[in-house]
């Protein structure tokens, strides 16, 4: 056992778990009202603010701005764009409350110093009707940095794990985790608690499994924390099953999205044939949805699998035709020609450079010039990201003057737990939010804890003996190791323990194979899921015995015991929908159609901590819009 | 191996605590060897190529070579940040080179104001509306659902 471990305890009003969009927005939000009330907000973050959570390499748009004071869009338009691009499945309240505040999370990354791109006009550059153009390199940077104004460092604390909530009866009581540096348990007491750790990456087996494991579209460090810490909590959860899938360049996983938009350019198939036009009949089969516009992001996957399936592939992205196209208009012209393909090829790059460099050097390596040559598009692999076009997360408490009764319990954002908050990636049935209304919602939900707060004074009991259990739960992995590690000569293979990295290969396979992973082509049926939860019923209880050698490897011992969580909860709720609703993000071999009879409504879940059981079961879908 | 650091460059952050590198990883990658008082990345399958600990290093010993199980070797990303823009040098295979300059920010580091600059005078903790609105929104008023 690792006795050297010292504990630190930290008492606070308000715990914010993350450092990502939605951790920031909670910050900035919640230090102001909390000033007022003289209470205390306190954030934990596994990483370094500047550089955390999924915007942490950079972004190149932001995909959520409505432009409400130019009158470009109304909140009402949007709720019905979440709506039909999800297949019904999304919380017309929560959809519409965060995007009536989202304008204003962007207005304040603008004046914090985020450069976005304008018009001779003087407004936002559109790359779609929802999306504007950044240089957006240091977006992170600047957004934390607000955050980290308002808290003061003294209260953010970097570089601590969280691992399991605390709990007192069926109230959240706060946290427990470790730092990554030091031999020190943390042990956080909180009237009330954010999720936002982020969404779930690496439950299903990546395309690429040599060096380019790490080359997720999400980032490999998103590791199902918020679902993990919410279900272990007792939270209901909803969209389990609503996994999302990106189209991305291939392998390198650059965006694609300024290409279809901002470029107008087209995807083929090795002969030519577009898939979005040549499958267009496919759509009718999709109810109500396939005649939407847009056309609902899985659907368009599943246009593009078809071709994929049939030997049609490579699938291309035509970037040649596309800027040639853009090019035309100034044919008569060639000076003003060579200055609008200069602006265009500094455009597409800067798309890469800002959010996926990789896929800059693939193209260097390639020696591809989009200008001159097509480049190959893929489905990635499966990810549980409730913030952008999956929908997975913990199912919570609509605004006050906006939710029907069914959805309010309390205060806006909190979950089923009474202290419990949730947003970003960790809040579910609420789509589209991407980075800025992840922010928003974080500054919702900061607002709503600091109500909770003032009207529910009490401090939550911790039992002592609880909290020392706990501490030895998180150090397990450690004794593990100390325990055996002088049986074998290699301390990679040893017959009493497995190592986080060989766990999560397990996980991933078994997710991939019978889940209907890439490797699956998306396709699962209930017999293969049946097999896949044994298991991962026998994975589960061989997490007792992971082992691990330092805090790294502690770490990456409970990213893998949260993502096996993620993963149950997955399968749960895949069995339970029996219907195909979704086919460009899995397909139900049989149940191979959509059901809108019995199965347009959302399917939640609640795992019960205390022995292990699994509820799933329907929750109605109430439409505040036609 | 995506991050590398380059033996030559790296001076271990001259000895402090910890090294920039290790300060800013996302994914707790980077690590100090103490002996040789040089920095590595230790598990380059789980990089994401994020390039956070190049763009950070103050001594620019950080590079990042493409995926060796899909990327064709002999290119490159290089970044050079400064407090208000980044320039990109990339090197392709065949030799050729582009470079791209692009700001990064409008303002001064550190310079960011929790309010922006708008009115923060809210004080009903009841209402929907948050501590720089309408104002930040650029309307009178919070929009709501008409029921």
């Amino acid at each position: 056992m690792p006795v050297n471990f010292e504990t630190v305890e930290v008492k606070t009003d308000i715990l914010l778990l993350g450092g990502g969009m939605a951790c920031c927005g909670a910050a900035v939000e919640a230090a102001y009202w909390a000033e007022k009330q003289g209470l205390k907000v306190t954030l934990v973050d596994k990483a370094a603010m500047d550089r955390s959570g999924a915007v942490a390499m950079g972004l190149s748009a932001i995909n959520q701005y409505l432009g409400l004071a130019k009158g470009e869009n109304t909140v009402e338009d949007y709720v019905h764009y979440v709506k039909n691009d999800l297949m019904g499945i999304a919380r017309d309240d929560l959809v519409y409350n965060i995007a009536r505040h989202v304008d204003s999370s962007v207005h304040l990354f603008e004046k914090w110093g985020l450069p976005i791109w304008t018009n001779d006009e003087g407004n936002y550059v559109r790359g779609g009707r929802w999306q504007i153009m950044l240089n957006g390199e240091s977006y992170k940077v600047i957004v934390a940095e607000a955050a980290k104004n308002a808290l003061g460092t003294d209260n953010i604390y970097e570089r601590v794990y969280i691992v399991e909530p605390i709990m007192d009866g069926d109230r959240i009581a706060g946290a427990i985790g470790f730092s990554t540096r030091e031999e020190k348990i943390y042990v956080f007491k909180a009237k009330t608690v954010l999720a936002g750790m982020g969404g779930c990456v690496g439950v299903f087996k990546p395309r690429s499994t040599g060096e380019g494991l790490g080359r997720s579209w999400y980032p490999p460090f998103s590791s199902g924390s918020s679902a993990y810490f919410t279900m272990a909590a007792g939270a209901e959860m909803t969209c389990q099953e609503v996994r999302f899938i990106p189209v991305r360049f291939k392998d390198a996983y650059g965006p694609v999205g300024a290409w279809f938009l901002l470029f107008k350019s087209k995807a083929t198939n090795a002969d030519g044939g577009e898939y979005m036009v040549e499958r267009r009949p496919e759509l009718e089969n999709w109810g109500e949805y396939g005649k939407v516009k847009p056309i609902p992001a899985n659907l368009r996957n599943y246009l593009g699998m078809l071709d994929v399936e049939e030997g049609l592939g490579p699938i291309y992205m035509q970037t040649a035709d596309a800027i040639a196209n853009l090019a035309a208009d100034y044919k008569d012209d060639k000076k003003a020609f060579k200055k609008k393909m200069k602006a265009l090829e500094s455009e597409a790059w800067e798309d890469f450079l800002d959010m996926t460099v990789s896929q800059a050097i693939l193209w260097a390596a390639c020696n591809i010039a989009p200008e001159e040559k097509a480049s190959e598009i893929a489905a990635a692999e499966p990810y549980f990201i409730g913030s952008h076009s999956g929908g997975s997360g913990a199912w919570v408490s609509g605004p006050e003057d906006c939710a029907p009764d069914e959805y309010k319990w309390g205060y806006e954002n909190m979950t089923t737990v009474k202290g419990l908050f949730a947003a970003g990636d960790a809040s579910g049935a609420s789509s589209h939010k991407f980075s800025s209304g992840s922010h928003a919602e974080g500054r919702i939900a900061g607002k709503a804890m600091v109500k909770y707060c003032v009207e529910n004074t009490e401090e939550p009991n911790i039992d002592a003996a609880k909290v020392e259990a706990l501490k030895e739960k998180v150090l397990k992995p450690m004794k593990v190791f100390e325990e055996n590690k002088d049986f074998t000569t290699d301390p990679d293979v040893n017959p009493e323990y497995i190592v986080p990295k060989q766990y999560m290969f397990r996980l991933q396979k078994i997710m991939d194979e019978y889940a209907g992973g890439c490797s699956a082509a998306f396709k699962t049926s209930k017999a293969l899921l049946e097999k896949g939860y044994e298991y991962l019923t026998m994975l589960k209880e061989d997490s007792e015995k992971l082992a691990a050698r330092d805090l790294h490897e502690l770490m990456r011992c409970w990213e893998n015991i949260h993502r096996t969580l993620q993963a149950e909860a997955h399968i749960q709720t895949v069995l339970f929908r029996e219907e195909t609703r979704f086919p460009g993000y899995y397909f139900r071999t049989d149940t191979p159609k959509i059901d809108e009879e019995n199965w347009l409504t959302f399917v939640n879940c609640k795992f019960n901590p205390e022995n292990g059981e699994w509820d799933v079961f329907k929750k109605d879908i109430v439409r505040l819009l036609d | 191996m995506p991050s590398y650091v380059i033996q030559e460059k790296c001076d271990g952050c001259k000895g402090q605590d910890k090294t920039a590198c290790m300060y800013i990883c996302p994914n707790d990658l980077m690590l100090l060897d103490r002996d040789k008082m040089k920095a590595y990345n230790r598990d380059v399958a789980m990089c994401w190529e994020c390039y956070c600990c190049v763009k950070i290093c103050p001594q620019q010993a950080i590079d990042v070579r493409g995926y060796a199980d899909f990327v064709p070797m002999g290119a490159s990303a290089v970044p050079l940040r400064s407090s208000d823009s980044i320039m990109w040098t990339v090197k392709f295979r065949n030799g050729s080179v582009k470079r791209f300059k692009f700001p990064i920010r409008t303002t001064e580091e550190g310079a960011a104001v929790p309010a922006g600059g708008y009115t923060a005078d809210q004080d009903d903790l009841n209402s929907p509306v948050l501590f720089t609105e309408p104002e930040s929104i650029g309307l009178d008023e919070l929009p709501t659902l008409k029921k």
